[in-house]
């Protein structure tokens, strides 16, 4: 009983970061279509972000105040993802629309850039963040059971996260621009969007999140130039099991993986485990091509 | 017609994900997977090469080669390795060189790919001519090397501890072999009542043949195993796993994961509210670096095996970290690795000396018993397998990030790869 508990509660917490880490490659693949390579390094670079946070409120600010630095972190590492992001999509991926193998090749050969950038700046070895001593410890329920503050806190900045971006998408002029461009730029344009500057943000603010999960993802796991290559598999799997241009596909998608995952990593080992989840994957979308969720509108594609 | 070229991208893109993933993994600290690098030399020892030597020797200088990957991921541990390696060479030039030659170090970078570093060994050894090579890190770049060397007669140091179960006539091996590290910590464990041990490792070479050894002499000796996990290399996420260990109860986790996967494991392990007083984990892939990378608060009181601490109390030793401090700055810190690459240039500019040559032959005929004065105490080299006698040490991790030591084998062990010397593990060698 107790290990179903814990175990249903692993299940959530791991969907929590893939959906974490998705979401922003949902917003540049899902929608954009570039097939963004550097997403990974854009969740390294709000890792580092919040490192250099936390040594500037090592150095510079009072011991008392060292603790606020986490959401001062999760802000400075969108900002500097984002603009990061603007920088890339007004300077590279804004010629290669419509040209997804191009896509790939540029976006990778920037995300080796950016981790080499980062082992020059910040050296090769992994840095340490320590995390704020609020989100230190768990939540008991019975005794052997332990719901720890930092899974429950990702699973709440992710739920924050959706909202913010489902608020924007689909209840915000912006974002309603930004879906007309998406579904058909030219009816858009006509229309007298600048769909330049709808891209450009765009991309930005899919990069921008993957920063923020970047930024959470230093309570759980390491800090390095090569973290981004972690992570980039498990994102393209949950945004193409979802349904590529579906925020909702990329829920459940996440939910999916990180549920069966969980699950055969119980039963099974961590490496069979894997190897399951993908055949399952792979057989649903024999089955579903499109995914969970298709997008059904006369202008794709 | 569009969606022919998108899907034909997702799939290049998901393969080529999966590629740097798995390189990802396979990085990191440890040095373990395998150690086996094989050192080309190029000197002129090799029949095949007779015009070399002359050239390496030449002139005022002797070439020697620094092959460690200095970019990908393996510069995370490699690149300190390089710091310790040219930090002797300066010492050694400053005393006046090796047979009055200064060593003028050719660097070059294995770029964490494999066949680089066979392509730079061989460079090293036919264009530069260099004496020797000091090199490798994962078995995988000594593998891919081994052919070159045996090829053109050269000459490796290899600086890592690994797998044993190997002795290659090209290459010196001055890290710890499975007897100086893994074996006696095991031993340890027994002594301690630690009976019951679960046994983690990264899903590769390095791990499964040391889970082999230790699940044999745990069978021998009166101990338990009771579960063995692997993880893929890159692993992040332990919850599940650490589900298992709190299931299966053990007395002490025996870590030989690699790499950033361990920062995962040990911030994961805290969050569930496990600390080192409920549950011991001994680790042989985790040093200095790898404590800082992590964050020393949340090893505090788990163990280690090396043979080489930075607090090791000998005189050699304070000299080596107040000049490591010195030349890469006061926050640095010194670790098994660095120091095995460090005795390794002392070693060879010894051997040589004695041979009165820089010949690959001559050299490793000379290299025979030689003795050092090592950071870790004195080091002999064995002649029978050219692996060195090394003091094990079990050591703690400290809130400050240091390792203190709690035990060590009293001097230095006889290095034996294949395990001759133990009747539990007859067997194990023979594949």
């Amino acid at each position: 009983m107790e290990v179903w508990v814990s175990q249903v509660f692993n299940g959530l917490s791991v969907s929590s970061i893939l959906l974490l880490i998705a979401l922003g490659l949902a917003i540049t693949f899902g929608l954009m279509r570039v097939i963004n390579m550097a997403h990974g390094e854009f969740i390294m670079i709000g890792a580092y972000g919040a490192y250099m946070t936390q040594q500037i409120f090592k150095s510079y600010l009072p011991k008392s105040l060292f603790d606020a630095y986490f959401p001062v972190a999760i802000v400075i590492s969108f900002v500097i993802a984002f603009a990061i992001g603007y920088l890339l999509e007004v300077t590279l991926i804004r010629f290669l629309y419509g040209r997804p193998l191009d896509s790939l090749l540029a976006t990778w050969g920037v995300g080796l850039m950016l981790q080499q950038l980062a082992r020059s700046i910040f050296g090769a070895p992994n840095v340490a963040v320590a995390s704020p001593s609020w989100l230190d410890g768990g939540l008991t329920l019975f005794s052997g059971t332990v719901l720890p503050y930092k899974r429950l806190f990702i699973i709440a900045l992710v739920a924050s996260c959706l909202f913010a971006m489902y608020l924007y998408i689909y209840r915000s002029n912006a974002g309603r621009r930004m879906r007309a461009v998406m579904q058909n730029r030219d009816m858009a344009a006509c229309l007298g969007i600048s769909t330049r500057r709808v891209d450009a943000f765009t991309f930005a603010i899919g990069s921008g999140i993957a920063g923020i999960a970047g930024c959470a993802l230093t309570l759980i796991g390491p800090i390095g130039p090569s973290i981004g290559t972690y992570y980039i598999v498990d994102a393209f799997m949950v945004v193409v099991l979802g349904g590529v241009g579906k925020l909702v596909g990329t829920v459940a998608g996440a939910l999916g993986i990180g549920v069966f995952n969980t699950l055969f990593e119980w039963w099974t080992d961590a490496s069979l485990g894997k190897v399951l989840v993908f055949l399952c994957i792979v057989a649903f979308l024999q089955w579903k091509p499109m995914g969970m969720f298709a997008v059904r509108t006369r202008s794709l594609d | 017609m569009k969606k022919g070229n998108w899907l034909k991208g997702l799939v290049l893109a998901m393969t080529a994900s999966l590629v740097l993933a798995g390189c990802g993994g396979k990085n990191n600290n440890e040095a373990s997977s395998s150690a086996s690098s094989s050192a080309p030399t190029s000197s002129e020892a090799s029949s095949s090469a007779p015009a070399s030597s002359a050239a390496a020797a030449g002139g005022d200088t002797v070439k020697v080669g620094i092959l460690h990957s200095l970019s990908g991921t393996m510069s995370i541990s490699e690149v300190t390795v390089k710091n310790s390696e040219l930090m002797a060479i300066k010492e050694i030039n400053a005393k006046g060189g090796v047979l009055g030659k200064q060593i003028e170090a050719v660097v070059e970078d294995g770029a964490s790919d494999w066949p680089t570093f066979a392509e730079k060994a061989r460079k090293l050894l036919t264009e530069d001519k260099v004496a020797t090579v000091f090199g490798g890190w994962t078995s995988s770049s000594r593998k891919a090397m081994l052919p070159v060397f045996e090829e053109l007669n050269g000459l490796l140091w290899y600086p890592v501890q690994y797998e044993g179960l190997e002795s290659s006539p090209n290459i010196f091996y001055t890290g710890a072999t499975t007897n100086q590290q893994i074996i006696p910590s095991v031993d340890f464990l027994l002594e301690k009542g630690k009976k019951k041990v679960f046994l983690l490792g990264s899903d590769y070479v390095f791990p499964r043949t040391a889970n082999k050894i230790i699940k044999a002499q745990l069978a021998a000796k009166g101990g338990e195993t009771v579960a063995e996990e692997y993880t893929p290399l890159g692993h992040t996420d332990y919850t599940t796993i650490i589900a298992k260990i709190k299931e299966a109860k053990p007395d002490v986790v025996y870590n030989t994961l690699n790499g950033d996967s361990n920062v995962a494991f040990f911030k994961q392990l805290k969050d569930a509210g496990i600390t080192s007083a409920d549950l011991m984990t001994i680790s042989v892939s985790v040093a200095e670096e790898e404590v800082k990378g992590i964050g020393p608060e949340y090893l505090t009181g788990h163990l280690v095996a090396w043979d080489y601490y930075q607090t090791t109390d000998t005189p050699e030793n304070k000299v080596f970290v107040e000049n490591f401090k010195k030349e890469y700055g006061a926050d640095s810190v010194t670790s098994d690795p660095m120091e095995a690459g460090y005795v390794a240039v002392y070693l060879w500019a010894a051997a040589a000396e004695k041979a009165g040559s820089f010949e690959v032959d001559k050299v490793k005929a000379a290299a025979k018993g030689i003795e050092f004065n090592a950071p870790e105490g004195k080091v002999t080299i064995d002649g029978d397998n050219q692996h060195i006698y090394k003091t094990v040490r079990i050591g703690e991790i400290k809130a400050d990030g240091q390792i203190v030591e709690l035990w060590n084998s009293g001097g230095p062990v006889k290095p034996d790869p294949y395990l001759k010397t133990y009747d539990w593990a007859k067997g194990l060698s023979d594949k």
